[in-house]
């Protein structure tokens, strides 16, 4: 018994990896197909983003040949594609690093920023959620919705802008905009690029601390953004379990209500809310443009924008790669997750 | 009802726990000047081919060249790396005498040799900036022959014609002619290319300050060059990419920059209150202006031009909008240049301007469009000239659009009017002259695209005229020649010229010796400080 489990497992395991290749490839592809036609019809000329609006029309021409942007389109696609199957995505034209140095320069911040607005979303928004659907109908359950309201319809950079006046720039509670200040910024070596880790490996805690002073803000914004989309979704999840017969059968059975939310409604409610969270991580990884800009936080967000505005065409293809690929690998960690978290799938 | 206090109590943790992390109080070091700046225009730190406003002013300050002007009178010319110059009887020969004893950064002796190969070198990679000195008859083919070093502290560069000096001179002030450091330029060559790919991020120069590092879209920084002749005050100098302005100026008050260089007008009313922040400007080299472009049948009467002109609010966008941002300048020479007319004949005039529409057979006035960068500036320049448009009938559409998209339109002469800024790209009138007040070749595969090509305008006798005025050696009728051009164009141009374009830079009280420059590559932080 035992050891058949672990064969199945180990072959759902296998057969999810290869399914996975396969979603990944073809989501990539179609990814790359339509961000590069895309990029080719957008009104705007990259060669000005390179030579600027004064050059000489002789070297436009020669940088737009350098470009390859004087050949038909398929061919340009072809070119890209066989480029991009070697690992070669191409260099930015803003930056001169190749597309994907820059990724992953910027991609750390993201992550950083993402993966802690997602742990606090987490740890707030589920518990919220529960809250309000055990308290159906009170007081509680309008508080807590309308924190979802709020949440959901107040433009980020306004409640970014106001927080940052109150808890920076008035009480002086948190550092202002920017990963860290300057006085700090020379002090440690960027090996991963995420800077708490950074600092906290070389031992430089100032500048860790610092770190963490620029970065709660922004994190417990984004954390309210995803809070109030857990926690609404944790609302409607559980008051589907909780009208379930088997609640009703556990707590005729005497369970303390403790039990029977936590052990049993939430269990349930949790494989869903696996798919939500794992929406949510992934929606603030693709980098938050508004965040990003309002706290100077040079992430893939503001990458991506600027790129797009200047029709830096190979770093919004190395972006939108990037992005989708995150994508793919969260479905597969939920997948996996669904597993470990429902029996029936096992 | 049990989970509410417990739940209370945890987030009551983590608000003091966020608290006690409060930040360390708000200062910039003393010897270091933070600046907060949109950067990311930033392509390439190569004296050879910058052209930006950001990597001008960088440049300025981190690169010496042969000669500059004097930053308070633009008619003072003085040699930098130059000791002195002369200029052959026929007027085609230039010969300059360099400094003996002065170094780069690295630590290299400053030779001829190093000039020499600085000007050949921005005309062999031949990029956007290399017209500059190019336009004196120097090909890639012949450069290496034109320009020559003549002994280890002079050198000498032909020309193809004899222009007027100042001209040459003022062209061989600006950033493409840097002198960067040959021995260490090549040391880092590959394949030939004159170590281009490698100064595009790196730094090999003798200015003030030296660049340390760019991180683009984030940070550039700068230090200070132990081997400079007057050692900078400042250790270092840090330019932080501050996209949103309204965090810049968060920034500025609490002390975490020193100075905010993109606050708008009403961000910079607001911080003029604060005791410890000043606010300081200069004229700039560019314009705001109106481009017509005359494919459209209605744009190209000569009555409707006019009457354009006189249906712009001047002042008012002056006083408003472009409050501290701008002045109203009507020719197309900004103030300062040699030459420049600074009367402004034209002024909001409804009247007058339908008596024109009305010689022109639009009484009813007509529908046109105006393709519209959405930035604050030009988006609210935009409707206050739709609004003074629309007193005489003119129906102005506003298509607004991203600043490349917009671009991309205008160089393809699809607009109706174009709105945007210009800026000279050397301190010489021939600069703008060339541009509004000539055009070569008017079809649509033209070698040269003048902004007077962009808008379809055949200037006529004006493109011999301007072509006249670079060879004119005597200054006072050169200045007389460029005079009549901008009279020409103000009667009528295809250009409504509105604004000269002011900088403003908010700083903290402690900032003192920033220079904001006629140029964008003489704002200089060479002798800044803090108190």
């Amino acid at each position: 018994m035992q050891r058949g489990g672990g064969h199945e497992a180990l072959r759902f395991f296998l057969k999810r990896i290869a399914q996975f290749l396969i979603v990944l490839a073809t989501t990539l592809l179609g990814l790359v197909a339509v961000t590069f036609f895309i990029g080719r019809i957008v009104p705007i000329d990259p060669v000005i983003a390179i030579v600027g609006d004064r050059a000489p029309p002789h070297v436009y021409e020669r940088v737009r040949q350098e470009l390859g942007l004087d050949l038909p389109m398929i061919q340009q696609f072809w070119i890209y594609l066989k480029k991009a199957v070697t690992g070669d995505f191409g260099n930015s034209v803003l930056t001169t690093n190749p597309v994907m140095t820059d990724i992953a320069n910027v991609f750390p911040a993201t992550l950083e920023l993402a993966t802690l607005g997602t742990v606090i979303g987490t740890l707030v928004g589920i518990p919220l959620g529960v809250l309000a659907a055990v308290k159906r109908g009170t007081f509680i359950d309008q508080l807590v919705r309308l924190l979802g309201l709020v949440g959901y319809s107040i433009p980020i950079f306004w409640l970014g802008l106001m927080a940052l006046l109150l808890f920076y720039a008035k009480l002086g509670w948190v550092a202002g905009p920017g990963r860290i200040d300057v006085t700090y910024s020379y002090l440690y070596t960027p090996v991963t690029g995420i800077v708490l880790f950074d600092t906290a490996m070389q031992g430089q805690w100032d500048a860790f601390w610092d770190a963490v002073s620029h970065i709660i803000l922004p994190t417990c914004l984004l954390g309210y953004f995803s809070l109030a989309y857990i926690s609404r979704m944790t609302r409607s999840f559980m008051l589907n379990e909780l009208a379930q017969e088997y609640v009703i059968a556990a707590r005729v059975k005497g369970l303390s209500e403790m039990r029977v939310i936590w052990r049993h409604a939430l269990r349930n409610a949790a494989v869903p809310l696996v798919t939500v969270i794992a929406l949510s991580y992934a929606n603030l990884l693709e980098g938050s443009v508004l965040t990003e800009t309002v706290f100077a936080w040079p992430g893939l967000g503001q990458y991506i924008t600027n790129s797009l505005q200047n029709a830096d065409m190979n770093a919004v293809l190395g972006g939108t790669l990037v992005i989708g690929a995150v994508f793919v690998l969260l479905n597969l960690v939920s997948d996996l997750l669904y597993r470990l978290l429902d029996p029936r799938t096992r | 009802m049990k989970q509410l206090p417990k739940f209370l109590l945890s987030a009551a943790m983590v608000a003091t726990m966020a608290t006690s992390f409060s930040a360390v109080e708000a200062a910039t070091p003393p010897d270091t000047l933070v600046q907060a700046w949109q950067i990311d225009d930033i392509i390439s730190l190569d004296p050879a081919e910058i052209f930006e406003f950001t990597t001008s002013e960088i440049a300025g300050n981190t690169y010496e060249r042969l000669i500059n002007y004097d930053y308070k009178d633009v008619s003072k010319i003085y040699g930098e790396v130059a000791e002195s110059w002369s200029v052959s009887p026929d007027g085609k020969t230039f010969t300059f005498k360099i400094r003996q004893g002065k170094k780069f950064a690295s630590g290299n002796p400053i030779t001829a040799e190093d000039v020499a190969f600085s000007l050949q070198r921005a005309v062999l990679l031949d990029k956007s900036p290399a017209f500059i000195i190019g336009q004196f008859g120097l090909t890639k083919d012949n450069v290496k022959d034109k320009i020559k070093q003549t002994g280890p502290f002079e050198l000498t560069m032909e020309l193809d014609k004899a222009y007027a000096p100042t001209f040459v001179l003022y062209c061989l002030t600006s950033t493409v002619a840097s002198v960067v450091d040959k021995k260490l330029v090549l040391q880092n060559e590959k394949e030939g290319d004159l170590g281009y790919a490698w100064l595009k991020t790196k730094y090999a120069g003798s200015g003030p300050f030296s660049i340390r590092d760019w991180k683009a879209n984030e940070v550039v920084v700068l230090e200070r060059n132990p081997n400079y002749d007057k050692k900078a005050p400042l250790a270092r100098v840090i330019y932080r990419h501050i996209k949103e302005t309204a965090t810049q100026r968060l920034l500025l008050e609490k002390g975490d920059v020193d100075i905010a260089r993109n606050l708008n007008p009403e961000e910079l009313a607001a911080v003029s209150k604060s005791a410890d922040i000043k606010i300081d400007s200069g004229p700039k080299g560019g314009v705001w202006y109106l481009g017509l472009n005359q494919k459209n049948p209605t744009l190209a009467k000569p009555e409707v031009r006019k009457a354009l002109k006189y249906l712009v609010d001047y002042s008012a966008i002056a006083d408003t909008i472009m409050k501290s941002k701008g002045e109203v300048h009507q020719a197309f020479l900004p103030k300062g240049f040699l030459g420049a007319v600074n009367d402004n004949p034209y002024k909001l005039d409804v009247a007058k301007a339908k008596e024109l529409l009305e010689k022109a057979g639009l009484k009813d006035g007509f529908t046109v469009t105006m393709d519209t960068r959405s930035t604050a500036d030009t988006t609210g320049m935009a409707q206050a000239i739709q609004q003074t448009f629309a007193q005489a009938g003119v129906k102005l559409e506003i298509i607004p659009g991203d600043g490349k998209q917009t671009l991309t339109k205008y160089r393809e002469r699809r607009h109706d009017i174009y709105i945007g800024r210009w800026g000279a790209d050397y301190q010489d009138p021939n600069t703008n002259a060339d541009t509004f007040a000539a055009n070569d070749d008017n079809s649509d595969n033209a070698k040269a695209k003048p902004l007077s090509w962009r808008n379809a305008w055949d200037p006529g006798p004006l493109t011999a005229k301007t072509r006249a005025a670079v060879l004119e050696k005597d200054a006072e009728k050169r200045a007389e020649m460029y005079k009549e051009l901008q009279q020409a164009v103000l009667d009528d141009g295809p250009y409504v010229i509105m604004l000269q374009e002011i900088e403003v830079m908010a700083s903290r009280k402690n900032v003192e010796g920033v220079v904001i420059g006629p140029s964008f590559d003489t704002n200089s932080v060479a002798q800044a400080k803090k108190n």
